[in-house]
C-alpha cells in the first residue's frame, strides 16, 4: 500500500525469529547432551509385540511386562519389535522411541532413586493397544 | 455482490446436475457439513467412553479404533477440505470477475467424487487410524475395511487435485484483464496458495496409498519389514504429503479471517502485502518440516535439528498473518456481529495452537508430549480451534448472500460462546493430560486420579460444544427458510461502503 508505513510488522517479525532462534538454539543444546551415551551403560534388550514388552538384561535375564532396575546405574536400551510398530514409554523418566520391526532403536537413562513407574506403548499397535502398559521397578543399589 | 441461490425455489436434480459454480459451491457446502455432524458425532461417543475409566458406552477397543479412525479421516478430507472448496466456488470466480470457474464440467466432477469416497470410508469403518501406519496396516488391520479407507482416500485425493487444478487455472488465467495478481483479494491468495501445495504434496501419498495396498494384497513388501521393506518409508511419504496439508487446511482459514475481520472492523486490511508473504512463505517452508512428526522413530541427531529448523522457520509466517489481523482490527470500529466473534475467537486459538506447536518442535520436549493427548490437544486447536472457528464464522457470513435470509443473531452469538469454551475445556485440558503421560488412541486407561480428572473436564467440554452444534443446525435450517429477509446490501449492518468494492451477477449459464 502507498505510503503505508510496515516497521512495526517488521519489529514484531523480528521479535519472533529471535525467540524460535533461542528455542532452536536451547532445544539443539539439551538434545546434544541428552543423546551422549555414558559408556558404563549396561544394555537392556527391549522387545515390543503385540501387545506386551519383554525385556533382556546383559546377563541373558529375561523378564516380560516388568522391568528391575537399579538406581544410579545408567542403562541403554535397545529396542525393536518383532510384528507392528510400538513405542517404547516411561513417561516418567521422558523415555521415548519407537520399537520398529527390522530396526534397533537406542535411548539411554539413569534413574535416580527407588521407586515404580509405569511402562506403555504410545503408538497405536491395535486391539489391545490401550492396555500394552507393564511396570519399571527401580530398586536400591545391592552392593 | 449477488450469488442468491436458493432464493427462487428450484427442484433438486436442478442443483445436482449444475455445473454452475455456485451450485457445485452449495453441494461441496451441504455435504461438508453433513459429514461436520457425521464425525462430531463420533467424537461425542468417544469423549463419553472416556469420561471413565472402564468401558462406558462402547463395548470393545476394536470399535472404539474404529470411530477414532474414522472421526479423523471424516474431519479432515469429507469436512474441513470440502467446506473449503464450498467457499472457494462461491467466492473465488466472483473476486476475480470471471463468470465460472475455468472448468465447470471439472469442478462438478472433483465434487460428485467425494461422496462416494465417503461412503467407502463409512461403510468399511476401518481401524488403523488416519495415518494407517504400516506394518500394522499392512499385516494386522482387518478388511476389508482397511482396503475400502484406501479406496475411498484415493478418490479423495484426486478430487483435491482436480479441484486444486481448477483453483489456479481460474485464479491465474481466467481473472479479469485489468486485474493484477496483487490486487486479487487475499480469500483468493488463500486457495491460490493451497492448491499449489495440493499440487506438489498429494501425489507422494498417492504413490504410497498405491503401495500400502499392493502391500496388503501381498504382492509386494515396500513397507513390510517382513518381506524386506522399511514401514519409516512409508513415515516419511505420507508425512511429506500430510504436514503440507495441514497448511493446505489452515491457509483457506486464514483467508476466510481477511474476508470478515477487516469488514466488521470497518477498515482496510492492514497490510495486504504481508499477507500475500505470508501466505506463499507458508506454503514453501510448509515443505520443510514434515519429518517433526518422526522424532520417535530412531532419526539421527542431525536429522531432527534439521527439521525442527524447518518448523520453527514456518513460526514468523504464521505470526504475521496474527499481527495483520490485530493490527487491522486496532482502531477499527469493530461490530462484534457472529462472524467477527467466530473469526476473533479462531485467531486466539490459532495463537494457542501455534505456541503448543514450537513446544512439539523443540527436540527434547517433543519427546514428553510425542503420541500423548498433548498432541491431541494441539492440532485440535488448530483443526477446530482455528479452521473451524473461521470456517463456521464464515458460514454465518456468506449465510444472507446464499441464502437471502438472516440467521437469528442470538443463537449465532450462543454457539460461538459455547463452542469456545467447550474448546477451550477439550483441548487445553488434553494438552495438561498429555504432559501427565496419557497416550493417545487408547479405548481405556488406568484410574489415575489426574488422569480421570482430566478426562472428565474434556468430556463436559465436549458435551458443550455438541450442544451448541445442534443449536447451529437448528439455526441453520429454520433461518434459511423462515429467517427475515435480508438486505443483502449491507445484511450486518456496517454500512455498505464496508463490503467487497464489486458489483458481479453470475446468472446461470
Amino acid at each position: 500500500m502507498a505510503g503505508h508505513s510496515n516497521w512495526p510488522e517488521w519489529i514484531y517479525v523480528a521479535i519472533v525469529i529471535a525467540l524460535m532462534t533461542w528455542v532452536g538454539a536451547e532445544a539443539w543444546e539439551a538434545e546434544r547432551l541428552i543423546e551422549h551415551v555414558p559408556e558404563d551403560a549396561e544394555v537392556i534388550k527391549v522387545i515390543g509385540q503385540q501387545w506386551f514388552w519383554s525385556f533382556e538384561h546383559e546377563d541373558g535375564t529375561r523378564e516380560i511386562g516388568e522391568l528391575h532396575v537399579e538406581a544410579g546405574k545408567a542403562y541403554k536400551f535397545e529396542i525393536t519389535a518383532t510384528d507392528v510398530i510400538h513405542s517404547f514409554n516411561i513417561h516418567d523418566y521422558v523415555v521415548l522411541l519407537d520399537a520398529v520391526p527390522g530396526r534397533v532403536n537406542t535411548v539411554w537413562f539413569a534413574p535416580d532413586k527407588a521407586g515404580v513407574h509405569d511402562i506403555q506403548c504410545r503408538e497405536y499397535c491395535g486391539l489391545i493397544h490401550y492396555n500394552m502398559r507393564g511396570t519399571l521397578y527401580v530398586e536400591e543399589p545391592s552392593t | 455482490m449477488t450469488m442468491l441461490e436458493l432464493q427462487k425455489p428450484r427442484p433438486i436434480w436442478q442443483i445436482m446436475f449444475s455445473t454452475h459454480h455456485t451450485d457445485v459451491g452449495l453441494l461441496y457446502l451441504i455435504t461438508s457439513l453433513a459429514f461436520l455432524f457425521l464425525g462430531g458425532t463420533l467424537a461425542l461417543a468417544i469423549r463419553a467412553e472416556l469420561f471413565l475409566p472402564g468401558s462406558q458406552i462402547i463395548a470393545d477397543s476394536m470399535t472404539f479404533n474404529r470411530m477414532f479412525t474414522v472421526h479423523g479421516t471424516t474431519l479432515i478430507f469429507l469436512f474441513i477440505i470440502p467446506f473449503a472448496s464450498a467457499v472457494g466456488n462461491y467466492f473465488v470466480p466472483i473476486m476475480i470477475r470471471y463468470k465460472d470457474m475455468a472448468y465447470p464440467k471439472l469442478n462438478a466432477i472433483a465434487f460428485w467424487m467425494i461422496p462416494p469416497a465417503g461412503a467407502l470410508i463409512w461403510l468399511g469403518f476401518a481401524d488403523f487410524t488416519w495415518y494407517a501406519t504400516p506394518p500394522y496396516s499392512i499385516i494386522s488391520a482387518p478388511g476389508p475395511a482397511a482396503d475400502m479407507w484406501i479406496f475411498g482416500l484415493k478418490i479423495l485425493g484426486i478430487s483435491s487435485v482436480l479441484g486444486a487444478i481448477n483453483f489456479v487455472v481460474t485464479i491465474l488465467k481466467c481473472k479479469h484483464p485489468d486485474m493484477s495478481i496483487g490486487q486479487v483479494p487475499l480469500l483468493a491468495w488463500s486457495f491460490l496458495s493451497s492448491s499449489l501445495i495440493i499440487l506438489v504434496a498429494i501425489p507422494t501419498f498417492a504413490a504410497a496409498l498405491l503401495m500400502l495396498l499392493t502391500d496388503r494384497l501381498g504382492v509386494s513388501g515396500f513397507f513390510n519389514p517382513a518381506l524386506g521393506g522399511d514401514p519409516i518409508a512409508y513415515a516419511h511419504l505420507f508425512w511429506f504429503t500430510f504436514h503440507p496439508e495441514v497448511y493446505v487446511l489452515v491457509i483457506p482459514a486464514i483467508g476466510m479471517m481477511y474476508e470478515i475481520i477487516p469488514r466488521f472492523s470497518r477498515k482496510p486490511i492492514y497490510s495486504y502485502n504481508s499477507g500475500v508473504f505470508a501466505f506463499v512463505l507458508l506454503s514453501i517452508v510448509g515443505f520443510s518440516s514434515w519429518a517433526h512428526h518422526m522424532y520417535a522413530t530412531g532419526m539421527s541427531f542431525t536429522e531432527k535439528t534439521v527439521f525442527m529448523v524447518g518448523t520453527l522457520a514456518a513460526v514468523p509466517a504464521s505470526a504475521m498473518h496474527v499481527f495483520n489481523f490485530i493490527a487491522t482490527m486496532w482502531n477499527g470500529r469493530i461490530r462484534f456481529s457472529t462472524p467477527m466473534m467466530w473469526a476473533v475467537g479462531g485467531i486466539a486459538l490459532f495463537f494457542s495452537a501455534g505456541a503448543g506447536g514450537v513446544v512439539n518442535s523443540a527436540m527434547p520436549l517433543d519427546f514428553s508430549t510425542h503420541d500423548t493427548y498433548w498432541v491431541v490437544g494441539h492440532f485440535h486447536l488448530f483443526v477446530m480451534g482455528t479452521i473451524a472457528f473461521g470456517s463456521i464464522g464464515f458460514l454465518y457470513y456468506m449465510f444472507p448472500y446464499v441464502t437471502g435470509r438472516m440467521y437469528n443473531e442470538t443463537m449465532g452469538k450462543i454457539h460461538f460462546i459455547m463452542s469456545f469454551v467447550g474448546t477451550v475445556m477439550v483441548f487445553f485440558t488434553q494438552h495438561v493430560l498429555g504432559l501427565y503421560g496419557m497416550p493417545r488412541r487408547v479405548f481405556d486407561y488406568p484410574p489415575i486420579p489426574e488422569w480421570i480428572t482430566m478426562n472428565q473436564i474434556a468430556s463436559v467440554g465436549a458435551m458443550i460444544i455438541g450442544v451448541s452444534m445442534v443449536i447451529f443446525l437448528a439455526n441453520m435450517i429454520h433461518s434459511s427458510g423462515k429467517g427475515r429477509p435480508a438486505n443483502t446490501e449491507d445484511p450486518f449492518g456496517l454500512g455498505g461502503k464496508y463490503y467487497y468494492p464489486f458489483e458481479a451477477r453470475n446468472p446461470h449459464h
